[in-house]
């Protein structure tokens, strides 16, 4: 049994009195089975072989209706248990799944496709449905239904029992080994569908670019392409996947028959009753039933399985790893970035290389650099998301980071200044405010989105802070649609710079605030800032407008550099 | 219904395919009533200890039909599967055609994640129409009447009674299952939207979720989309299991009929005894074949309403209207004129920008200027093509005489005009092929000119794999300002007349963005370019002319 399976079960405990309600409805089913076979025998019997007609039958006919009237309704309780099992299972992983996701940081991130991570999130979870509501239920019934069978058989016809008792067996035996061929074939299809998935969201993503040049047109054999793949590994992996079905649904007609014939030539021979023989030949495809539905749920819960190891895999995902947990000074007396170097994954290069300021309450520092030395991902350092290559940012002490212990607060070295490495991510992280490049706007309604990092924030907080920033035209209560749609994209910042106001953090980081502005709204948030920092904030700003330098009360540039320099060179 | 009808007429290439699959599976569901009957007269026969060779002929076909189901069935799952997939190759191709002409206007208020879902989830589900639904009830309907047929001839009255059970289990139970299962699957579908769309939201956000510590609260809001729709799943269950109820009462009540008229008819001496057990046996193998049948049509609704979603973007309107007789655009330089010209987006009550006049000449270099909001991107649409004008003209004027871009076809627009979006889409694929986009028989040289007057070449080649690095999803091993850059790049290499750029400098630190301007002008030498941005300022030197300052539209909000 693979580890995914068994964690699967594990989880599925989350729903045990469902899955035990649900195996003893289709037991209780299976056992009804054996007795509608002995009515069925024993009228068919009676009325061919003694002449009885309906009045003498009426015990066992009426018998009979009420066996199969209870039978659909045994049935019928069974599929909806069976509907209510996966509910809580899947919900349980898919939020463990989804905040794994979060909580694993921008850098894991970069490598992987959100569309394909909300396809295994929504579709890919939805194939678990199968597997817990059907095929685990459907598994004890294959463990238990035949053994009743085969007990009842014995009573009957010794050599039926031992047919049926011989073959039901070799079932899972073929159907195991065969699994294990298409085990691979099945992981190649599941990695194909996330493909063209990806695939596909990028050419829609991009697709008025591709009108603006003419190749939409092309992009048309691309896709066929990849749907002919996505059709020939998937036929591959079925024809495989299929042989272990027929193996079984060969092993269980063919056994029928074989109990069908020698039933029939023992009854010729005179050693057995005509009401046993149908007796046996009603009952015995009731032993491989159970095993039937088991393959043909088995291939319905495959992709359910494959997609709960990629959701286990993220889930497992090491996190980034933790530092001492101490908590910030407070107050904050500043951030000291100390030669700072990142290496970006894929290219050789340093951005920002060796980087070095600091930034005290009340200053507004400005880091220029030419595109791609590195800006953001320093924001994103100070911030904890990402770790440096080498070097290391600082939180100063109240003293501004003298090297005195100050109280209570002292930190490891008797040092007030900390490495945000080591401090609690989220204890951090309240008291940093950060407005990305882009920052993303959520659908709701603008003020929630202005509340995202304060959501206590009162009406006449959230309506200061929009005015601050030259939105007060901007109605809060403005619903807006995906990623902001329903304002411009100047507008989108500036409620994004809002939303780190609004949450009065000693430490302001800002990205780029005022790019896409026009001068108004540039001075506009120039002052807000410039107030911030007024009102105690350390602000660090990301620029390369001369109005946003402008207002900074120093500048500090960056640069890149090649992995492994000569020592102090930095290209830019 | 009319979407499946259409989205039937969109497999109907595949016919000859699906139909050997249907032969595969009639003979396979023939295989097991003809395995029952066979050994049920086989018995039957037994009992009356006739010469064994009597019996012979039977043996040799209950073993036949014991063997020909599993085989048959083998073949029928293979062939079904290759025709359905065939049919969503159709599928996936006629939804991205059209698509192509929709994008980017006419698709402005669906979400992305929707679209995904439309795209991948509920076209892939469509090949359940022909896997679950078709399939199974054509060759089912075959056996059926040919069980109905045989039951009947023994018994008449047995296979009246017979056939009304089947109908009551193939037709009656799914429509039961249908209308409970309808009425959940209205929440269900949008449901599931939702749920895409809130991973996505919560993914794409996660990094300021990240830093704001609004990560438990962003999830707690997931969570309860998700259990809306668990709630809905949990609905539709009852709808299911009311299918199977009516199926197998109807089974029942056949199997039961039969036994009860079979013993009737034997006492009148109107049947045989030995054929008894094949009226009453038959029954229950024919309903046992046709029981996935409530499961498979407890998907029509699901399958409808998917049907649905992917057919209304296939019969969305064109957000512009193609000429009936395009007229061509004038050879030699070419002039951009725009007179009292209104835009404004499919649906929308207001205007987005206009009513604009402009003149920009054959070689030119023309700077519209206006803030945020100003309706900046969408008159770059329109030059495009992709947006209707609500009044006024907007005309290429060649040397002998012009032409309305209402009157020309859209494509031939964009082969004489290009365009550098705002917020350019960068596709997860190397640089290379970004840029040979724009021009597929570039060579490595031109690639590197074009990148070279965008500034990125030293960039590039700084790279360890150069033109063939991997940008990623949505470019994000990209900095802003070098997404940008590929962009221009890319725009430069476009074998265009007229070149607009929306906010080129966007996303650029100033010396580049002043340096890069510089460069335009001669990069782009002898074509006409027409710069939408907010910062004028930054384009000095006499080859840049001021066009109109453009004013945002009152009201807006």
């Amino acid at each position: 049994m693979s580890a995914s399976l068994r964690r699967l079960l594990a989880s599925g405990r989350v729903a045990s009195a469902a899955l035990v309600a649900a195996v003893g409805l289709g037991l209780a089913g299976g056992l009804l089975a054996v007795v509608q076979a002995l009515l069925l025998a024993r009228a068919i019997a009676a009325a061919f072989l003694g002449r009885e007609g309906v009045a003498e039958l009426a015990v066992p006919l009426s018998l009979l209706a009420a066996v199969l009237v209870t039978r659909a309704g045994l049935a019928w309780a069974g599929e909806v248990v069976a509907q209510r099992l996966s509910g809580a299972v899947k919900a349980d992983l898919r939020v463990r799944l989804l905040s794994r996701a979060v909580m694993l940081g921008p850098r894991w991130a970069a490598d992987q496709s959100s569309s394909e991570l909300v396809l295994l999130a929504t579709r890919g979870l939805d194939a678990l449905d199968a597997f817990y509501g059907r095929w685990l239920p459907q598994l004890a019934l294959g463990a238990i239904v035949p053994v009743v069978v085969v007990a009842c058989l014995l009573t009957a016809d010794v050599v039926a029992a031992l047919t049926v008792a011989l073959t039901v067996p070799l079932i899972p035996v073929f159907m195991a080994l065969i699994g294990r061929m298409s085990e691979a074939h099945r992981r190649r299809r599941w990695a194909t569908l996330s493909r063209l998935a990806h695939r596909f969201a990028d050419v829609v993503a991009g697709l008025p670019t591709l009108r603006a040049f003419g190749a939409a047109e092309a992009q048309v054999g691309v896709l066929r392409r990849i749907t002919d793949a996505y059709r020939t590994t998937t036929l591959a992996t079925l024809r495989v996947a299929f042989l272990s079905a027929f193996a079984l649904e060969l092993l269980a007609t063919i056994s029928v028959a074989l109990v069908a014939v020698g039933v029939g030539l023992r009854l010729a021979g005179g050693d057995l009753s005509l009401e046993t023989g149908l007796f046996v030949l009603v009952l015995a495809p009731e032993a491989y039933l159970p095993l039937r539905r088991l393959g043909a749920e088995f291939h319905a819960s495959e992709e359910g399985l494959t997609a709960a190891r990629e959701a286990f895999a993220v889930i497992d995902a090491p996190p980034a790893p933790a530092g001492a947990g101490l908590a910030p000074p407070e107050p904050i007396g500043g951030l000291s970035i100390e030669a700072v170097s990142v290496e970006q994954p894929g290219r050789d290069v340093l951005a920002p290389a060796g980087a070095s300021l600091v930034v005290r309450p009340g200053e507004v520092v400005a880091v220029t650099g030419p595109s791609g030395a590195g800006k953001s991902t320093l924001l994103a350092v100070v911030l904890g998301l990402i770790a440096p290559t080498a070097g290391r940012v600082r939180v100063l002490g109240p003293d501004g980071g003298g090297a005195a212990a100050s109280g209570a607060r002292a930190s490891v070295e008797g040092d007030s200044r900390i490495d945000v490495r080591d401090l609690d991510p989220d204890a951090w992280r309240s008291r940093v405010a950060w407005v990305p490049q882009a920052p993303w706007l959520f659908a709701g309604s603008v003020a929630d989105n202005v509340r995202l990092g304060a959501p206590d924030a009162s009406t006449a907080a959230v309506a200061e802070a929009m005015s601050a920033v030259g939105l007060a035209d901007v109605a809060p209560s403005l619903v807006l649609g995906e990623r902001g749609s329903g304002l411009s994209s100047g507008q989108r910042r500036r409620v994004g710079i809002a939303r780190a106001l609004v949450r009065r953090a000693p430490v302001l980081l800002l990205d780029e605030p005022t790019a896409g502005l026009d001068a108004d709204a540039e001075a506009a948030v120039m002052r807000a800032v410039r107030a911030a920092a007024d009102g105690g904030a350390a602000v660090l700003l990301v620029a390369h407008r001369p109005g946003a330098v402008a207002g900074a009360d120093r500048t500090v540039e960056v640069g890149w550099a090649l992995v492994e320099p000569p020592a102090g060179e930095a290209a830019g | 219904m009319s979407a499946l009808r259409a989205i039937l007429a969109i497999g109907r290439p595949v016919t000859p395919r699906l139909l050997v699959a249907l032969a595969a599976g009639a003979g396979a569901a023939g295989a097991s009533i003809g395995l029952a009957a066979t050994s049920a007269w086989l018995i039957s026969k037994a009992a009356e200890q006739p010469p064994i060779l009597t019996l012979m002929v039977a043996v040799t076909a209950v073993r036949a039909f014991g063997i020909a189901r599993g085989v048959l069935r083998y073949a029928e799952r293979l062939a079904a599967h290759d025709a359905a997939f065939r049919v969503l190759g159709e599928l996936r191709g006629t939804m991205y055609t059209r698509l192509a002409r929709l994008a980017p206007a006419g698709l402005a208020e669906l979400r992305s994640g929707d679209l995904l879902a439309r795209l991948v989830g509920d076209v892939d589900g469509l090949a359940d129409l022909w896997l679950r639904v078709l399939l199974p009830y054509g060759s089912l309907a075959v056996i059926g009447a040919a069980t109905v047929a045989l039951v009947g001839w023994l018994v008449p009255a047995a296979g009246i009674a017979l056939a009304g059970g089947l109908l009551v289990a193939a037709v009656g139970a799914p429509l039961a299952a249908a209308a409970v299962a309808r009425r959940a699957e209205r929440t269900l579908a949008p449901a599931r939207g939702a749920l895409a769309d809130a991973a996505l939201d919560l993914l794409r956000g996660a990094p300021e979720i990240l830093a704001t510590g609004a990560g438990p609260r962003a999830i707690a809001d997931v969570a309860a989309v998700d259990a809306r729709l668990a709630a809905a799943e949990r609905r539709s269950a009852l709808g299911a299991g009311v299918g199977g109820l009516v199926a197998g009462l109807a089974a029942g009540a056949s199997t039961w009929l039969a036994l009860l008229l079979g013993i009737v008819a034997v006492r009148e001496g109107s049947l045989g005894g030995v054929a008894l057990a094949v009226v009453a046996l038959t029954p229950i193998a024919i309903h046992e074949v046709m029981a996935p049948l409530v499961a498979a049509a407890r998907q029509l609704p699901g399958l409808a309403a998917s049907a649905a979603r992917v057919v209304d973007v296939i019969r969305r309107p064109d957000p512009v209207a193609e000429p009936r007789e395009p007229r061509a655009v004038p050879d030699g330089p070419l002039r951009l004129r725009a007179r009292g010209l209104r835009l404004r987006y499919p649906g929308a009550t207001v205007d987005a920008a206009g009513p604009l006049d402009l003149d920009v000449a054959a070689g030119a270099r023309v700077l519209v200027t206006g803030p945020s909001g100003s309706g900046k991107s969408t008159i770059a649409a329109a030059c495009l093509r992709f947006l209707e004008p609500a009044a006024g003209s907007l005309e290429l004027v060649g040397e002998r005489g012009a032409v309305d871009v209402r009157e020309v076809a859209g494509d031939d627009v964009r082969r004489a005009v290009g365009l550098c979006e705002q917020d350019p889409h960068v596709f997860d694929a190397t640089v290379a092929d970004n840029l040979r986009l724009a021009h597929p028989g570039a060579s490595d040289h031109e690639l590197e000119s074009a990148l070279a007057a965008a500034r990125l070449l030293d960039w590039v080649r700084s790279l360890p794999d150069g033109l063939a690095t991997p940008v990623g999803e949505h470019g994000s091993r990209l900095s802003g300002g070098q997404r940008q850059r590929i962009a221009l790049a890319r725009a430069l290499l476009a074998d265009v007349r007229i070149l607009v750029l929306d906010e080129p400098t966007e996303h650029l630190d100033e010396p580049t963005a002043r340096a890069f301007m510089a460069d335009l002008d001669a990069a782009a030498a002898g074509r006409t370019l027409l710069v939408l941005t907010h910062r004028p300022e930054l384009f000095a030197g006499s080859a840049w002319t001021r066009g109109p300052g453009l004013v945002p539209p009152p009201a807006r909000r």
